[in-house]
């Protein structure tokens, strides 16, 4: 492979390299074999410890709480996208009563961490079930940033598209409602969808405010002395169940990614500033700086 | 305002431990992001795998999960026993450092190719190239996401509520206790962070203004 930032490999850097590709290799499997190592020292593979999975009402509970995983994230994501859409518009709008409000609401929403917005709704307004302040908590952030990826998305549509619209004679409302969102919407998709990976890692927060989701699960399941508190197996299963259900989000992104570059219904360039939002979005958190 | 000041003997240290997790794990981060970026670019093919590997998995562990591991399932191992703060740490570390190492290798992306060419014209190895020609004017260009993913580990810091380091997010808990609004408890917390939140946008704007590259 050659890369722009080193030639391709001669003789003598071919050596070296496969000289600390070893180097690696060895380096990795040691720090693995710590690991395994440890486990094994601590216990964490006897038998013992891995019974727990054979139990139908464990697979049952586990199955349970992982849909719990799901409902907040389905909730979430649906009620985000509608919030984000709504308040995309309203930072749009030539009228200040609407562009001011949604301003204010966007950016307070995004600057303010989940946590302490869970914590307010579930234990401040006391919203009942620990399912509405997760709900309410993703909703409200997560539709926040994604406010921002679909303003950003209908701000980089050429400026012809809308001129033409108005030259059409529509009204504001039809030029974005039949020329601009639908065109940004397309554009956003993978971004958007993106930003669901980050809505369904933050479902985990619902751990916290002890909403019966699977990590809340895997920290019962954890502490039964019966199958000898098998906390690190449980851990790693459940991190596994997390790790593929984003992958498979992060998947439908690229494919849509891939689907649009090939598609001429889709402007270039316009996804791109979506991008550099979203990059900074997944690290759980939009910022309240993500320039625009 | 009742809330802040008879509570303050709560405020104060929670924040300060909230400020305290976010330098050092704003630090530990972008080294080791760096540290990441360059395995994911080098030319040793088990080091790009390695980093990319690395990456996939923690971008896609949710922080909970990653703090759940070291606050409850690292201490059964006995490798080193470790406080809960230095634990918050280092989940936040490993947590972020793969948003760091995306952030750059999208700054490494947009440095134009004949900079890397002149430095190998120059002879420069791949590590001179990286060090002194790729790096400085990658990292100058990332500025604005760099901040935003710093500001999202400021506000990250509040998982560690969770698991019993007092910081800022925790101070619902006590509040309850002493018998408070807690609603308006938090409204401060919210308050302190975006009270931290707008410095870090002002040095945003002015590090893009002062070391935005000329291209």
């Amino acid at each position: 492979m050659s890369s722009v930032l080193f030639d391709v490999p001669g003789p003598k850097a071919r050596a070296r390299n496969r000289g600390l590709a070893v180097v690696g290799v060895l380096a990795i499997a040691a720090l693995i074999g710590f690991i395994i190592y440890r486990f094994a020292v601590a216990g964490q593979f006897d038998g013992k410890m891995w019974t727990w999975i054979e139990y139908t009402t464990v697979q049952e509970d586990l199955l349970s709480a992982l849909l719990n995983t799901l409902k907040a994230f389905a909730a979430g994501a649906v009620l985000a996208i509608l919030f984000g859409a709504v308040f995309a518009v309203g930072r749009l709008s030539d009228r200040a009563i609407f562009r001011v409000p949604s301003t204010i609401i966007v950016e307070f929403f995004r600057a303010i961490p989940l946590v302490v917005m869970i914590f307010a709704f579930h234990y401040g307004l006391a919203l009942g079930a620990p399912f509405y302040s997760v709900v309410l908590g993703l909703t409200l952030y997560n539709g926040s940033v994604l406010a921002e990826i679909f303003r950003a998305g209908i701000l980089s549509l050429p400026r012809g598209q809308g001129e033409a619209a108005y030259a059409l004679g529509m009204r504001k409302t039809q030029a974005m409602n039949l020329v601009l969102l639908p065109q940004a919407l397309r554009a956003m998709l993978p971004t958007i969808i993106s930003q669901l990976v980050v809505l369904l890692k933050d479902t985990a927060l619902g751990f916290i405010i002890t909403y019966e989701e699977l990590l809340r699960y895997a920290r019962y399941l954890g502490g039964i002395a019966e199958f000898g508190r098998p906390l690190v197996p449980v851990t790693l299963v459940v991190g596994a169940i997390y790790i593929t259900m984003c992958l498979l989000l992060t998947a439908l992104a690229k494919y849509l990614e891939k689907r649009n570059r090939r598609n001429k219904k889709v402007t270039p360039g316009v996804a791109a500033k979506g991008e550099e939002i979203q990059l900074t979005a997944e690290a759980a958190g939009g910022g309240a700086a993500a320039t625009l | 305002m009742d809330v802040l000041f008879d509570n303050l003997d709560l405020y104060g240290p929670g924040f300060l431990t909230t400020v305290e997790l976010f330098a050092l794990a704003a630090v530990g981060s972008l080294i080791w992001g760096t540290i990441l970026a360059m395995l994911r670019v080098s030319p040793v093919p088990v080091f790009r795998a390695a980093a990319t590997t690395y990456v996939t998995l923690f971008r896609n562990t949710p922080l909970t999960l990653i703090f759940f591991f070291f606050a409850l399932a690292f201490p059964l191992l006995k490798i080193v026993q470790i406080s809960f703060f230095t634990a918050a740490v280092t989940a936040l570390i490993l947590y972020t450092s793969a948003f760091v190492c995306e952030v750059l290798r999208s700054g490494i992306n947009t440095v134009p190719v004949g900079q890397a060419e002149a430095g190998r014209a120059l002879g420069l190895t791949f590590g001179q190239i990286l060090g002194s020609v790729v790096l400085p004017q990658a990292g100058r260009t990332v500025v604005p996401p760099m901040v935003s993913t710093m500001i999202a580990l400021l506000k990250n810091t509040t998982v560690a509520a969770g698991f019993s380091v007092v910081e800022a997010g925790a101070i619902q808990s006590y509040l309850s206790e002493r018998g408070y609004n807690v609603f308006v408890g938090m409204l401060w917390v919210a308050l302190f962070f975006i009270i931290l939140v707008i410095p870090m946008t002002l040095l945003q704007r002015s590090l893009e203004k002062r070391w935005s590259v000329a291209r």
